[in-house]
């Protein structure tokens, strides 16, 4: 059944892979600063223009990863729930999600939802709701979460249901209640199995935050074309951008990589 | 073996789909008596033992557990701390130590501080024979080892009642006895145990009674010396033929 084992593997060989792509790391960063210092104009200017726009980026991923982590546990734990009712509303919720572009589903946060509010206060004649007006930012991070928390809450519910019944069971006969066992038993395990898709998603969360751009959120993407826009340049700002989301990735994907290493040598 | 059986089970009927698991059956179990059951595969034993903590939920019928019938969630989880069970894949916690795995229900269930529920865990794996085993985890334990942490991990909980379904055949044959022999040194203690397995010697040994089901159904009971060597039912017979050779 289980076969890992801690001290199979040599900790020389995991060091040296790490290193490896940290290397990869640093060779993107050192081909900035190089191109920062070659060429201060454009590339020092398109980086302190948009420098404002990653910390956007990386602002909106983690509020709504962090958001994501929360309901999509909650949302996989209601579709593994004894309750049709339950089920089947949260089921629905997946399957609509699933089937709508992100880009729409933004699209519709931004603009659609205002108008439906406003519309909705001026038949309950509610003046709080006909003056509704949308935050970009918290249209932007409310619609990433409910979109990738449906997609988060498939990630946990594979984990979950890969640990075998017989734990659950154990759980229940020493009388721990359903939510001390998933607690406890279920979800400790779960985290190994899940931890590298929960990774893949942050970073495929990370790269998405590129739509938000659309939706009036001053993110690095929406800040590099504002610089192509206005200095009529189109070649070296997009260079620049995709520097700099490289960069984000290649750390996240490297910090996933340390954790599940360290999360395996625990055990 | 006055008074009010500790558990009574009264014309339970339990459903797969279209698979009719359990058929109407009635069993009085007393303390500190020792029931064997026995019966072929699909008979419904692991089914039976499944519902007495509800683990599975049955369909018609009444399960009285010392007194407190199994109806409201709340009953549910009084009877599961009363109710020890005992796996045949052991369903240790993996991620958790062999101490760590005795301490959790302890901790959380029974809200016992850290120390006495140690000095609880630790006496137990004396008594199960593992005392030097508390800090590995259970991958490295042998199955009988493995069965016998299981069996402390339930005795932790202090249950009046214990249920093993078949808790000696995932292992290697010579670890069988040792497993055996735990069990029975808590059937000479006097808990009450219901107990799905074909160890014909264990039976012989500990149970007051046998039980043979078949399709769902108790077909006969006796004492396990009667039981094995002279059946009244043509099916017990068929049974016994068979794993007997
Ligand atoms: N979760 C389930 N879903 C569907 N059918 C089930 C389920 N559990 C048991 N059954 C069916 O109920 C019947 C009784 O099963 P049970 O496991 O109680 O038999 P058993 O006597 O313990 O057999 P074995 O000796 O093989 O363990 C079988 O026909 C089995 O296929
Ligand atoms: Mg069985």
């Amino acid at each position: 059944m289980q076969t890992a084992n801690p001290s199979q593997a040599s900790p020389n060989a995991r060091k040296t892979s790490i290193d490896q792509w940290w290397l990869l790391v640093f060779a993107v960063i050192a081909l900035i600063v190089i191109l920062v210092i070659a060429q201060p104009n454009p590339y020092q200017r398109i980086l302190i223009f948009v420098q404002d726009g990653v910390w956007v980026t990386l602002r909106t991923t983690m509020i709504s990863f962090v958001l994501v982590l929360i309901l999509g546990l909650v949302v996989a734990l209601a579709r593994l729930s004894k309750l049709w009712l339950l089920r089947g509303i949260f089921t629905i919720y997946v399957e609509i999600i699933r089937g709508i572009p992100v880009l729409v589903q933004l699209l519709f946060w931004y603009f659609a939802f205002p108008p439906i509010i406003q519309n909705l206060g001026t038949s309950l004649n509610s003046p709080a709701l006909i003056n509704y007006k949308a935050d970009p930012n918290f249209m932007a991070i409310l619609g990433l979460t409910i979109c990738y928390a449906a997609y988060m809450s498939e990630v946990y519910r594979a984990g979950i249901q890969s640990i075998p019944k017989g734990q659950m069971e154990a759980a229940r006969s020493l009388g721990m209640t359903y939510f001390q066992a998933m607690r406890y038993v279920i979800l400790p395990q779960a985290i190994r199995v899940i931890l590298p898709p929960v990774g893949n998603e942050f970073i495929t969360l990370l790269k998405d935050t590129s739509l938000i751009s659309v939706v009036a959120v001053s993110d690095l993407t929406r800040r590099g074309r504002e610089f192509m826009a206005s200095n009529f340049i189109p070649i070296q700002p997009w260079i620049m951008v995709s520097l700099l989301y490289l960069v984000m990735t290649l750390i996240s994907a490297r910090v996933v990589h340390y954790i599940e290493q360290k999360t395996k040598i625990e055990r | 073996m006055t008074s009010e059986p500790i558990i009574h089970i009264e014309n339970v009927h339990k459903r797969f789909g279209n698979v009719h698991a359990l058929r109407g059956v009635n069993l009085d179990v007393y303390k500190g008596e020792v029931i064997v059951i026995i019966g072929p595969s699909g008979s419904g034993k692991s089914t039976l033992l499944r519902c007495i903590n509800r683990l599975e939920e049955f369909d018609e019928g009444r399960i009285v557990v010392d007194g407190i019938p199994l109806d409201t969630a709340a009953n549910i989880n009084a009877v599961r701390t009363e109710v020890g069970m005992v796996f045949q894949q052991f369903n240790l916690f993996p991620h958790l130590t062999v101490l760590e795995n005795i301490l959790l229900a302890q901790r959380i269930v029974r809200k016992r501080s850290k120390e006495e529920a140690t000095r609880i865990a630790l006496d137990l794996l004396h008594k199960v024979g593992i005392p030097d085993k508390a800090h590995n985890y259970p991958i490295q334990l042998s199955g009988g080892q493995q069965q016998r942490v299981a069996i402390a991990r339930a005795l932790a909980m202090n249950p009046k009642i214990m249920l093993f379904d078949e808790p000696t055949s995932a292992l290697d044959p010579e670890m069988i006895q040792e497993v055996l022999d735990v069990m029975l040194a808590l059937a000479r203690e006097g808990m009450t145990m219901v107990v799905v397995s074909h160890e014909m010697g264990f039976a012989r040994a500990a149970a007051h009674r046998a039980i043979l089901m078949d399709d769902g159904q108790i077909v006969e009971e006796a004492p396990p010396d009667v039981l094995f060597s002279n059946p009244k039912q043509e099916r017990t017979k068929a049974f016994l033929s068979k794993v007997l050779h």
